[in-house]
């Protein structure tokens, strides 16, 4: 190892001149701050086997060494290096310059949801206060068996459920493609974003957790604002079926809160002449409410048992009598612009969480 | 020169990995005002990187194993340079950190009854590392993370701390530092300071360790006046990936050498034949063509020479590699590709597989992986009092890898974790009681701020000088080809020398842009405590004249009896230029270093010792 390459060689380390294959890369990079920026080319060796961090690293070592990126593990697993890489949410370090368009320019953006603090890296202090905000895991007591064997007795099958949203590194790469707040900055303040709706889904299905967050998720949370686009699923890098698994089932879960059976059948009336869920889907997303008021929602959920798993099949098939499966459901709190007044029945008047 | 922004608080801690996030856990549930301040965003930590799982006896898995044999596996694993107490308290107390974050919400995975499983490990006698799939460290500090914000504890996310402030020869009483975002100076007072900062690796030119690993804390206790111990006693990996940069550090497991991996050279020769020790030669095979009989039929020949002991085969990679027949990037090559089919590769490694082909889109059922000595874990580290995690300067704990003692000369797998939560928690405990105990105003001294803030910003008052990264990727070529795997007398000299060039190199960075967000200066500003460590790191291991653990010796391959007994205790006398190594002046040049008797085992625990093999 003492021949290896000392010199032009960064933070990382990069590769000698003579590592470099002959071509070229060009990297557009924002500069700037809070008060404004601009992009800035900057042209390198190209050089085998890269990701878009490690080109990064380059321009520092040796152009710019105040170009400002977030950074740690450099392998997929703490999430810090996020960035727009033309024009599409994802991590530096996992995005190989090899996988991009050969002989073209690569533009890295910092994320467009959250401000800029300096070239490449934005303030994500909203994801840390909006985590302050859900109300924490909360356990039920140790049986006299498990105070005995030392621990919890959970089923491997029902802690695998929880542990899917557990992989998430928190890069908020699904925050930032998030429209509710991407294209709508004053939706901030009501709405927890898809990160934090797989957190609660995570609480939620724990096999532990006895505290209810269906209220909270509709009032505080804006649980309904999701129009499920599966934006978030697409860019997240440990393939966590965000809307699918989490938000989807959450949403189901608000609306067996609310369940009344005159309210039920009042909204399947209006359903049948307001359009499809697919046109639903496909609109901006919402700015006003159509949440209702759980008021005399079911006890605290406790275990998801096998039982309590076959109540809520028994909710879907319901729904899919008349309207199809699961997205009827998930359309409810939607609130699409048409008739977003009508969409809240009469009998629990909407606090309004927008 | 104008008012910083300050803060008060009881407890302050420094790292929000697993150790940092435990100990202030246990500080706040005690009542106490309590910070944590961390370099990068909260939940980033190299802790997220740990695989393999949290090692505690738990016995779900096999009722046999207890604490004891716990104790027995990791002292034997360090070679016996552990301090014993702390190797009691970790295997005693393990199990209850574990399930206490079940407690808090970790999921791990179950055993068929329900409870927490366990996995083998190396060194290990029974399954014993509690884990969730292979990304533990991520569900641990999550966990703590989580618990941390319910909790209501306040963090400095992404400030960068510079120096520990002293009451005059007393009592640690703050620190100063700067918020990365806007470059702007911060200081705080506190009863009580815990150091959870976490490893040295960045040292190295390859490592599995992140950019934050400079050896802050082991350099910073340095210039309080603390000591450390055992600073020669680093870990490294024989097989990481040197090649492509993008996977760079990341560790190739010794799998893909049980499973049929061979090793090269430049010229294409299988080396490690040639380097079969005679105390190995019986139970090695002669020929290609035995070895390649093993592997599908133990009986039909001796082991392969790619299966000889982890220091054989680095120090065999380390030789050719200084012969001039390594790869293009300064390793070697590690071929399965040539030996086994595409589908069983896949089979048998699937994580290998996976992993580089996402991250390097290199194919191992088509093409050798290039590998080489990475750097991993430190075992050196501030000396502690094992009950408190008390340093040896007043108010001062430290917790985690930035401890020494523990895993003595070499860490089992797994036991990080486990050291992360009993220690984070007893230094939470021993800071809190000396908190509580402190009387009397707790001030900073504002002339050590200033001139910790001065020598910060000097490499902005230089129109020309050293590029910082230049310097970074010097002091890494240097640490990796002199002060690597294998080491020996001579070139541990050479280093020595090298890295005084380097200090006074660092003496002449300048630095462009301002102070927000400036990747340059932050690096500028941690190239001080890469020098201190580096130095305490060559100078252990000139002083240390034997091979025991991670730390291998040429010129003293076997162990020294009489070295086992003794801890390298390094330390900057009070006076001599202990405040001249924080910011960006690191001209600390004087560390002593004393051997020191390790205090007797007491018999109970000696005893423990000779337990029998097997289960």
């Amino acid at each position: 190892m003492t021949d290896a390459p000392i010199h032009d060689d960064g933070a990382t380390g990069t590769a000698a001149p003579d590592e470099a294959d002959g071509g070229e890369v060009t990297m557009v990079l924002w500069r700037g701050d809070a008060t404004g920026g601009a992009f800035t080319e900057y042209v390198l060796p190209a050089v085998e086997g890269e990701v878009v961090l490690d080109v990064i690293h380059r321009v520092q070592a040796t152009h710019a060494p105040d170009l400002a990126c977030r950074w740690n593990c450099k392998a997929g697993k703490c999430g810090s290096c996020s960035a727009e890489i033309n024009g599409k949410p994802a991590l530096m370090c996992m995005t190989r310059m090899s996988e991009l368009p050969e002989g073209e320019d690569v533009v890295v953006a910092p994320l467009k949801t959250f401000p800029v603090i300096r070239d490449l890296v934005t303030d994500v202090s909203y994801n840390y206060e909006v985590a302050k905000r859900i109300p924490p895991f909360n356990p039920r007591a140790k049986t006299e068996d498990e105070v005995e064997a030392g621990g919890y007795r959970m089923a491997q099958i029902d802690v695998e459920r929880s542990q899917e949203f557990r992989k998430c590194i928190e890069c908020f790469l699904c925050q930032d493609v998030c429209h509710v707040i991407r294209d709508h900055e004053e939706n901030k303040t009501s709405f927890a974003g898809p990160r934090f709706f797989a957190r609660s889904a995570e609480l939620e299905m724990h096999p532990l957790d006895v505290t209810d967050r269906r209220a909270i998720l509709q009032k505080e949370q804006g649980l309904g604002k999701c129009n499920i686009t599966k934006c978030c699923t697409e860019v997240c890098p440990e393939h966590i079926k965000i809307t699918d698994n989490a938000i989807i089932p959450l949403k189901e879960r608000v609306v067996d809160a609310q369940y009344d059976p005159v309210a039920w059948l009042g909204r399947k009336i209006r359903r049948r002449t307001k359009g499809t869920v697919e046109q639903a889907a496909a609109t901006s997303p919402a700015t006003g409410p159509a949440a209702v008021q759980p008021e005399d929602h079911p006890p605290a959920h406790g275990i998801p048992t096998a039982l309590e798993l076959d109540e809520v099949d028994e909710v879907d098939e319901l729904d899919e009598l008349d309207d199809g499966p699961m997205v009827s459901v998930a359309a409810e709190p939607t609130g699409a612009p048409m008739g977003q007044a009508g969409d809240t029945p009469p009998e629990a008047p909407s606090p309004a969480d927008g | 020169m104008s008012e910083y922004e300050t803060h008060d608080f009881d407890v302050i801690v420094i790292g929000a990995g697993g150790a940092g996030l435990r100990a202030a856990i246990e500080a706040r549930a005690q009542g106490l005002r309590t910070a944590l301040i961390c370099k990068s965003l909260l939940g980033k930590a190299h802790t997220v990187m740990a695989e393999g799982g949290a090692a505690a006896a738990l016995g779900n898995v096999y009722p046999e194993d207890n604490w004891k044999v716990h104790f027995r596996d990791t002292m034997r694993g360090g070679k016996m340079l552990n301090n014993w107490r702390m190797a009691q308290l970790h295997a005693q107390e393990a199990p209850d950190r574990v399930r206490e974050l079940e407690e808090w919400g970790a999921l791990f995975d179950r055993t068929k009854d329900g409870l927490i499983t366990q996995r083998d490990f190396g060194g290990h006698r029974f399954a014993r590392l509690a884990h969730i799939g292979d990304r533990t460290g991520l569900e641990l500090i999550r966990t703590l993370q989580q618990k941390a914000v319910a909790d209501g504890i306040e963090v400095f996310m992404e400030v960068k701390v510079l120096r520990l402030l002293r009451d005059g020869d007393d009592a640690v009483s703050g620190v100063v530092g700067y918020w990365r975002p806007t470059g702007e100076f911060v200081t705080f007072t506190a009863k009580a300071v815990v150091l959870a900062t976490g490893s040295i690796g960045k040292s190295w030119m390859y490592t599995s360790n992140s950019w934050e690993s400079t050896g802050d804390g082991v350099a910073m206790a340095l210039w309080a006046g603390a000591d450390v111990i055992d600073m020669e006693c680093v870990q490294f990996h024989p097989t990481g990936m040197v090649w492509p940069l993008s996977v760079r550090g990341i560790l190739v497991t010794e799998g893909v050498r049980g499973d049929g991996g061979v090793l090269r050279n430049s010229e294409g020769r299988r080396f490690m034949f040639d380097y079969i020790p005679p105390m190995f030669a019986a139970e090695t095979a002669k020929t290609e063509e035995e070895g390649d009989r093993w592997y599908d039929d133990h009986s039909a020949g001796q082991r392969p020479p790619e299966l000889l002991p982890r220091d054989e085969v680095a120090r065999s990679i380390n030789s050719e590699v200084k012969a001039g027949r390594g790869s293009p990037h300064g390793g070697v090559f590690l071929d399965i590709a040539t030996r086994r089919s595409a589908e069983d590769i896949r089979r048998r490694l699937p994580s290998m597989y996976h992993q580089f082909k996402e991250l390097a889109g290199v194919d191992i059922t088509a093409e050798a992986m290039e590998v080489g000595p990475t750097c991993h874990y430190a075992m050196g580290g501030i000396r502690v009092e094992a009950d408190s995690a008390a340093t040896t300067v007043p108010g001062l704990f430290a917790a985690g890898e930035v401890a020494g003692g523990m895993h003595g000369a070499n860490r089992l797998g797994g036991n990080s974790l486990s050291d992360l939560l009993v220690f984070g928690r007893r230094a939470g405990m021993g800071a809190v009681e000396y908190a509580q105990g402190r009387t009397g105003e707790v001030t900073i001294d504002r002339g050590q701020v200033d001139e910790a803030v001065a020598a910060a910003l000097a490499p902005f008052q230089r129109q020309e000088g050293e590029n910082p990264y230049d310097l970074q990727s010097d002091l890494q070529a240097t640490m990796q080809s002199l002060v690597g795997i294998i080491r020996t007398g001579s070139e541990l000299e050479e280093a020595l020398g090298k890295l005084e060039e380097l200090e006074d190199r660092a003496t002449k960075v300048a630095i462009s842009g301002g102070q927000a967000y400036n990747p340059g200066w932050n690096l500028a500003t941690d190239l001080p405590s890469m020098l201190t460590v580096s130095r305490a790191v060559a100078q252990g291991a000139v002083n240390r004249k034997e091979s025991r653990g991670g730390h291998t010796r040429d010129d003293y391959p076997k162990p020294d009896p009489d070295m086992g007994t003794v801890n390298f205790v390094q330390r900057i006398p009070v006076g001599t230029g202990g405040s001249a190594g924080a910011g960006g002046t690191p001209s600390v040049t004087t560390i002593t270093i004393t051997p020191e008797p390790i205090p007797p085992m007491p018999d109970e625990l000696s005893a423990l010792m000779e337990l029998e093999e097997g289960h």
